[in-house]
């Protein structure tokens, strides 16, 4: 498909994104999981428009999704009213809005990944400003993102080195953990002092300045609207229980 | 044109943890010419190179660009007339795309968008890069992110150019693409390199330094075949020279 994305403002992207969310968790009902499935259209939209690649966000959305499981992992146990029967096995409704936080997580992580790879953090944040978010927080979150690349980036060379001198020994002693960590920090603040730098020989002074393509154009306004339609007519219709009874129809 | 001319007077300058990196450096670059900046790891040339952009003022003494002193008042106009190249070209690209961050000095120099697209594309045509000019910078190869990242200095129409070993971590075909690319610039141009045959394809001039100061500044072939001054600052004849 090509990168087509990219050719659209980052501030429409930003907002489609923050409809998709906004209909993602209006609130039905805590027990849907089959009417979420349709949202799924978007986030792999992004990443086929976006050229993204597919398994790298995937496990991406794995790494931090113990997160969604703590917050949803009490739920079997506190709500063990039977909705529905699977074969012999009861499916209580614990766990289908524990399956629905999961949904809703997996589809809000992946989109929010997307949105980032395609668009950038620069440009996200000249969209929020436009927004009208409050210019220190964007400045912040710039520079949050900024460290946080450069803290992982020097955490991979450390590991690598580590590995390659610990000949397959996993463990580390306390002292030795809380060394690498001060070296880290220290050697990442000296890199986010570099960039800075960069940033400050090229003429920075506190403003982002991002590239704006062109002026809003029709296609975007039609991109906007279409989505927003799609987002609207998957919260109010249940397009997988439709399909589903559609194909059990058509086969009966 | 004065603005071109670079002077430096008496130089020092220590780290906060008391580590003295320069100790009265002095001297002036003309209008167009190249210098190379050569001496041994921790000689001081960085820290030099530092201080033309003002991202480190003299703890004493003073250093002029084009006739202004750098110092905070006028960091905007000197960081204008500077363009420096920072050794790891990682540290300078930091935008999504090749094109934005080409784009990223010349939005804060004011440029209207209407002339953007021109002005980018016509720095990375100079460096051979127009074809990069959607792609993401952590997937160029070290050749292609040096090209981006003069681009993106290229791009400011800066006066002087500033280089903190630029061929580092180049392969034979990039190092030699990048000389015959510099060839072609007019700009006053300052280098600190390793490489002593790129500073002698490159540079008429060579300042060596030493322990935080100039031990020798002159014509680059007369101080390369110089074998007592070059061991004396711990360096060596370049293999060229040797006939290697």
């Amino acid at each position: 498909m090509g990168p087509i994305l990219p050719k659209y403002r980052a501030h429409v992207r930003l907002w489609d994104t923050i409809n998709y969310l906004g209909w993602l968790f209006a609130k039905t009902s805590e027990y849907e999981v089959s009417a979420l499935v349709p949202f799924f259209l978007y986030p792999v939209f992004l990443i086929f428009a976006g050229d993204l690649p597919a398994g790298y966000l995937v496990r991406k959305v794995l790494v931090v999704a113990p997160f969604a499981v703590l917050v949803g992992v009490f739920n079997p146990l506190l709500d063990r009213q039977i909705l529905f029967q699977l074969g012999s096995f009861g499916v209580s409704g614990g766990w289908v809005s524990f399956f629905s936080i999961l949904t809703r997580f997996a589809l809000t992580v992946s989109a929010a990944l997307a949105l980032l790879s395609i668009t950038g953090i620069n440009s996200i944040c000249e969209a929020l400003a436009r927004f009208g978010v409050p210019r220190p927080f964007v400045v912040q979150l710039l520079f949050l993102n900024r460290y946080i690349f450069a803290l992982t980036g020097e955490a991979e060379r450390m590991s690598r080195a580590r590995s390659l001198r610990s000949f397959g020994r996993k463990a580390m002693n306390f002292r030795i953990f809380t060394q690498i960590v001060g070296h880290l920090l220290l050697r990442t603040m000296d890199r986010a002092e570099r960039v800075y730098r960069a940033m400050l020989c090229r003429g920075f002074d506190g403003h982002i300045r991002v590239v704006r393509f062109s002026e809003l154009g029709g296609k975007e306004i039609v991109f906007t609207l279409g989505w927003a339609a799609l987002f609207a007519i998957f919260r109010f219709v249940n397009i997988s229980l439709l399909l589903g009874k559609t194909v059990t129809e058509l086969i009966k | 044109m004065s603005h071109h001319i670079v002077e430096a007077d008496k130089l020092h300058y220590s780290y906060p943890d008391g580590t003295a990196a320069l100790a009265g450096v002095s001297f002036r670059v003309a209008h167009g010419e190249s210098v190379a900046l050569v001496g041994e790891n921790g000689a001081g040339k960085s820290t030099l190179l530092q201080h033309f952009t003002g991202c480190l003022f003299p703890s004493k003494g003073v250093l002029k660009v084009g006739g202004l002193t750098v110092d905070k008042k006028n960091l905007a106009a000197v960081c204008r007339a500077v363009g420096m190249v920072f050794q790891n070209p990682d540290d300078q690209l930091f935008m999504p795309t090749v094109f934005e961050d080409v784009s990223f000095g010349l939005l804060n120099l004011g440029v209207k968008e209407a002339e953007l697209e021109g002005k980018v594309m016509e720095a990375l045509k100079t460096v051979g890069a127009a074809h990069l000019r959607s792609r993401p910078p952590y997937r160029l190869s070290q050749g292609e992110k040096r090209a981006a990242a003069i681009a993106g200095v290229l791009a400011m129409s800066p006066d002087i150019l500033v280089m903190d070993e630029p061929t580092s971590s180049l392969d034979p075909m990039s190092r030699r693409r990048l000389i015959d690319l510099l060839k072609t610039f007019k700009h006053t141009k300052i280098i600190a390199t390793h490489d002593l045959d790129f500073a002698m394809e490159l540079c008429e001039r060579t300042i060596v330094i030493h322990k935080g100061a100039i031990t020798a500044d002159g014509p680059t072939r007369e101080i390369f075949m110089d074998a007592e001054l070059l061991k004396r600052s711990s360096l060596e004849i370049p293999p060229s020279r040797r006939g290697l």
